[in-house]
């Protein structure tokens, strides 16, 4: 199969790989996906007090696209507020990273991952 | 080096220029292009001759007698014809076919087609090493079983079944035998005049011949009888109608002639390449062989690369030309069916990669293939959530995924 340039870039050199604390209170940490399916990511953001992601992690088993659209996400989260960011929609991921359609579902995947984030860090903060 | 380095001489090898060159004479004006079934000129006598010096040449790879080869377009052809055409010939001694889940689809989808005819399969899941079981395919025999069929030498994982011992079984019941064996002529030793199989089929193109041309050979003693498939002008003695392709013929004559002649002395070599793989291999951390590695053939390595997904690894290796048991793709989100039934979970069934090796194989390429693996294979495990829960000791079987 023939992959977009910027999926190539994104595989070869993907950003923000790597691990969070996740007992730490601001991260929070989102794992979607199946073994069984080939593709499992987890991604993780750290907000500041103000409610901005600051930081975003990932780490990504599966095909390039899964990785290419993981680490996309990761640049396109940062600095945004969680509400900015639960806004990412799948579509614009797809689009950005020129997915044919047999990969469409691993830019769901990303998006899942997102919004999976940010739930968890919503559901560790003392209401 | 050529550029990808060719490991994927299962799927199909390069025609030997030895057997190139001979075809090309014919084709032309100049050559000898008539048909072989022309009975009133030299033109049919000279393609005849030749194609009767091929079906020798094939017949004496394998052991058996020229007569008992019929001509066909490849081993798919061959697997149709031999379980279709003795299916229905022998329908009214009963119904039931017995196969095993890692056949080719070649086979497995012709039995479907018989379900559908009212014929009952049975699918054999085998061993964990790839290999049948004789005793759970003598307890799936019934009174109403025609035919057993089961490959030589699996495709994917290149493991070897005893068909010596399911061929005493089948004819102690009578039951029909047949075997794909497009991946092991030319890679094993096959005697049939020793082995009681009934139908075998054969391909050349996996055997450094054209592809577009293979064979199926029927056993004359005891007969075995076959419907023909394709209809015509009862060509092949009324088994496969259709005329012959002269030049893809002398081709796989050619190349099984060669294969009778250098087999032995090429196993070693390349016996000796993949045990040069597998021993660069050694260090890596959860590396697993898929298949009983005793018996397999010489030239086919299949390994899982844990918590490496086979997609993003083939990427990492596009310098290499191999395959990997993963599919995930919208179209199918399932791996390997031949992993799968051997009882490799998820994750190595979706990190599988079969390197097989050929004539043109070198050291150098070998050596190049194990550093490459062990630099990519790396890089994507540090990228891997699995790898760092299984570096966490946690075990990745007890979490509940959720499947998408």
């Amino acid at each position: 199969m023939a992959y977009s340039d910027k999926v190539m870039d994104h595989y070869e050199n993907p950003r923000n790989v790597g691990t969070m604390d996740n007992d730490e209170s601001g991260v929070g940490t989102g794992m979607v996906g199946a073994p069984a399916c080939g593709d499992v990511m987890r991604l993780q953001i750290k907000v500041d007090e103000n409610g901005i992601i600051e930081d975003a992690k990932f780490k990504t088993y599966g095909c390039g696209s899964a990785i290419a659209s993981s680490s996309l996400v990761t640049e396109w989260v940062k600095g945004k507020t969680l509400e900015e960011a639960g806004q990412i929609k799948n579509t614009d991921i797809a689009e950005e990273l020129a997915l044919p359609p047999v990969k469409i579902h691993c830019s769901v995947l990303a998006e899942d991952a997102i919004k999976a984030a940010i739930t968890d860090y919503q559901e560790k903060q003392p209401s | 080096m050529s550029s990808p380095i060719y490991l994927d001489y299962s799927a199909t090898t390069p025609v030997d220029k030895r057997v190139a060159e001979i075809m090309c004479h014919y084709l032309t004006m100049d050559g000898t292009f008539g048909n072989p079934a022309s009975r009133s000129h030299k033109y049919g006598w000279d393609a005849e001759t030749a194609v009767e010096e091929a079906r020798a040449n094939v017949a004496a790879l394998i052991n058996a007698d020229a007569k008992e080869i019929v001509w066909t377009s490849g081993a798919t052809e061959s697997d149709n014809l031999a379980i279709k055409g003795a299916a229905h010939f022998y329908s009214k001694r009963g119904k039931h076919i017995i196969t095993s889940k890692t056949e080719h689809k070649a086979v497995l989808d012709t039995c479907r087609q018989l379900e559908r005819e009212g014929y009952e399969v049975t699918y054999l899941d085998p061993e964990e090493d790839g290999l049948i079981d004789i005793s759970k395919l003598e307890a799936a025999m019934r009174d109403d079983t025609i035919i057993v069929s089961i490959m030589h030498v699996n495709n994917e994982i290149g493991v070897i079944q005893d068909i010596e011992a399911i061929g005493e079984l089948c004819r102690s019941r009578k039951i029909i035998f047949h075997v794909d064996a497009a991946q092991s002529a030319g890679k094993t030793e096959i005697d049939l005049k020793k082995l009681k199989v009934d139908l075998l089929s054969l391909s050349a193109h996996k055997v450094y011949g054209p592809k577009g041309v293979g064979a199926l050979y029927v056993r004359r003693k005891p007969r075995i009888r076959i419907e023909a498939q394709m209809h015509g002008g009862g060509h092949e003695r009324g088994m496969r109608s259709g005329t012959l392709a002269t030049h893809q013929i002398v081709g796989m004559g050619e190349a099984f002639k060669i294969a009778k002649k250098e087999m032995a002395e090429e196993n070693k070599r390349i016996l000796a390449l993949r045990d040069r793989l597998l021993k660069g291999f050694e260090s890596m951390e959860e590396l697993y062989v898929n298949g009983n590695l005793e018996h397999r053939v010489p030239h086919n390595l299949n390994l899982s690369f844990n918590f490496v997904e086979g997609e993003s690894l083939l990427m990492a290796i596009d310098s290499l030309a191999v395959s990997s048991g993963s599919a995930c793709t919208s179209a199918s989100l399932e791996p390997s069916y031949v992993l799968r039934a051997i009882g490799r979970n998820d994750e190595l069934a979706h990190s599988s990669i079969r390197f097989s090796i050929g004539r043109f194989t070198t050291e150098e390429d070998v050596d190049y293939t194990i550093g490459l693996l062990k630099e990519k294979v790396d890089k994507l495990r540090l990228l891997s959530p699995l790898w760092d829960m299984y570096k966490d000791g946690i075990d990745i079987s007890s979490i509940q995924w959720n499947a998408h």
